[in-house]
């Protein structure tokens, strides 16, 4: 399935020494459905970003597996060593399928 | 303290009047506050984003007629206002006016997520900025309006505003800390809500805390209340997109 | 405290129905699926959580694990387990040496007071343990009313 593009906020260091730990900080767009199936409510299927991958240069940096207890617009920190100015490729997957993606650059000196 | 003593806490803060009338950012949990601050860390600026996209659409744009949405700076802080027709407009209003009219659109409807990204990114130009909206001349028949509405006990639980907002603020109700109840941070981020949303939508959550008539949004009975809130904070400092618990 | 036991009896039916069984039998499974039969150190690894959550909506919770992150020894996943959640494995983090640090940070939301537990594993096997108690406090004038 294509990547469609999604509302995300990355924040990154304006620029990184190579091999300097940089905090990475991501929030993106999502409301994290919840699975609603009791007696009174309408049921809502379960929607949510399920899977984040992070590729640095091509090379997969960061995963993290989110289940419907991370809060609506997930927030997330993590850390990575700048090694080259490259993209961090960002891609959520969702239940049903559908792949987000965004892109930023981090520039090393 | 005494009961007697506790008695008389109202009329105190009636004796202190306005003058008691703090940001609601002084009210807010150390780390809510924080992060209030920290576009990287607040969920929205997520709408921040969408808004600006929006204000570079459209035919014609917003952009188009009015440049850059820098030059929104003090804008927000001057509503709700009094337009030449004598309507009374809040943010909203404004922007679902100018879609109407300017851009030939039909309006995106109150609550509608372009509406309230379009209204964060406008208030954040002014963020900061001392609010300074107009209380005189056409604006003062639906101050007072909001000023009755605010001192006017309502509801079930029969309780005025001003009860919770003036003579118990700063303390606690249930897990909430009492603020000003200014509408400052509006459009805001709450996290009850899990979303963006606008001063009336929790001007409605008020009503019903005291067991009263819910009005819809942009109602007359709201935009008055929220000029006469606006009026309440004057000088103080624009905060939206807020964020709140 | 009847306001509380209010809002707890409307939450019930949404966990309830969310999941087979009960969370603390899931919390359970869960916890030792990751540990498989390891004994964690309750040491190296620190979680911080606001002992009092403002929302249950929304609580900032970070993660950081002692470790050189080298090729030869580094941390390969932190966990997040919420004892009393619908799901209790709330997030897993997959770490390489490239992290440079075992540093995470995200926000969770948790049903009603209860422990959270943070799991981290290492490239050698050993698997570290904190947790942590963390009250809820319910808000007033909700739109639920």
């Amino acid at each position: 399935m294509q990547p469609v593009p999604i509302t995300a906020r990355i924040t990154l260091p304006p620029s990184a020494q190579r091999g300097e730990v940089v905090t990475v900080r991501v929030l993106v767009r999502h409301p994290m459905e919840r699975a609603v199936d009791a007696p009174g409510l309408t049921p809502v299927p379960r929607k949510i970003l399920h899977t984040l991958r992070v590729t640095y240069s091509g090379e997969e940096v960061f995963r993290m597996a989110l289940s419907p207890g991370i809060a609506a617009n997930p927030y997330l920190e993590f850390t990575t060593i700048a090694t080259d100015t490259g993209d961090l490729v960002f891609t959520w997957e969702e239940d049903g399928g559908t792949i987000y993606r965004r892109e930023a650059r981090l520039v090393v000196t | 303290m005494t009961r007697g003593w506790r008695k008389l806490l109202p009329l105190l803060a009636l004796l202190l009047g306005a003058a008691d009338v703090r940001p609601t950012q002084d009210y807010l949990s150390p780390e809510i506050r924080a992060a209030q601050e920290d576009p990287s860390r607040h969920p929205g600026w997520l709408w921040v984003e969408e808004g600006e996209a929006l204000w570079g659409r459209g035919e014609p744009s917003c952009a188009a007629c009015h440049g850059n949405i820098a030059g929104m700076a003090g804008v927000a802080a001057r509503y709700p206002l009094v337009a030449t027709d004598g309507a009374l407009l809040d943010l909203e209003g404004r922007i679902e006016r100018c879609r109407t009219q300017h851009q030939g659109e039909s309006a995106f409807g109150r609550e509608s997520e372009p509406l309230l990204a379009l209204a964060a990114a406008i208030a954040l130009q002014s963020r900061g900025m001392p609010v300074a909206v107009a209380t005189d001349g056409p604006a003062a028949a639906f101050l007072e309006e909001g000023r009755h509405f605010y001192e006017t006990r309502q509801g079930q639980l029969n309780l005025s505003c001003g009860q919770c907002h003036d003579n118990n603020a700063g303390r606690r109700l249930r897990g909430d800390v009492i603020s000003n109840g200014l509408g400052t941070g509006y459009p805001a981020y709450r996290l009850e809500w899990n979303t963006m949303g606008s001063l009336h939508r929790r001007l409605r959550a008020c009503s019903l805390g005291v067991r009263a008539e819910q009005f819809p949004l942009g109602s007359r009975e709201y935009l008055t209340l929220e000029l006469f809130l606006a009026s309440r904070a004057n000088g103080l400092p624009v905060e939206a997109p807020g964020l709140r618990r | 405290m009847t306001t509380l036991s209010r809002r707890a009896v409307l939450a019930v039916p949404l966990a309830a129905a969310a999941v087979p069984g009960s969370a603390a039998e899931d919390f359970a499974a869960a916890t030792s699926a990751i540990l498989a039969g390891r004994i964690p150190a309750e040491e190296g690894i620190t979680l911080e959580i606001p002992p009092l959550s403002e929302n249950g909506n929304s609580v900032d919770l970070s993660v950081r694990v002692n470790s050189p992150m080298t090729a030869e020894n580094h941390i390969t996943a932190i966990h997040i387990l919420a004892e009393k959640n619908p799901i209790p494995l709330v997030a897993t983090f997959s770490l390489t040496p490239r992290a440079g640090r075992a540093e995470v940070a995200t926000r969770i939301r948790l049903a009603t007071s209860q422990t959270i537990v943070a799991i981290a594993e290492t490239s050698q096997g050993a698997v570290h343990r904190a947790a942590r108690e963390v009250i809820v406090v319910l808000g007033a004038c909700v739109e639920t009313g």
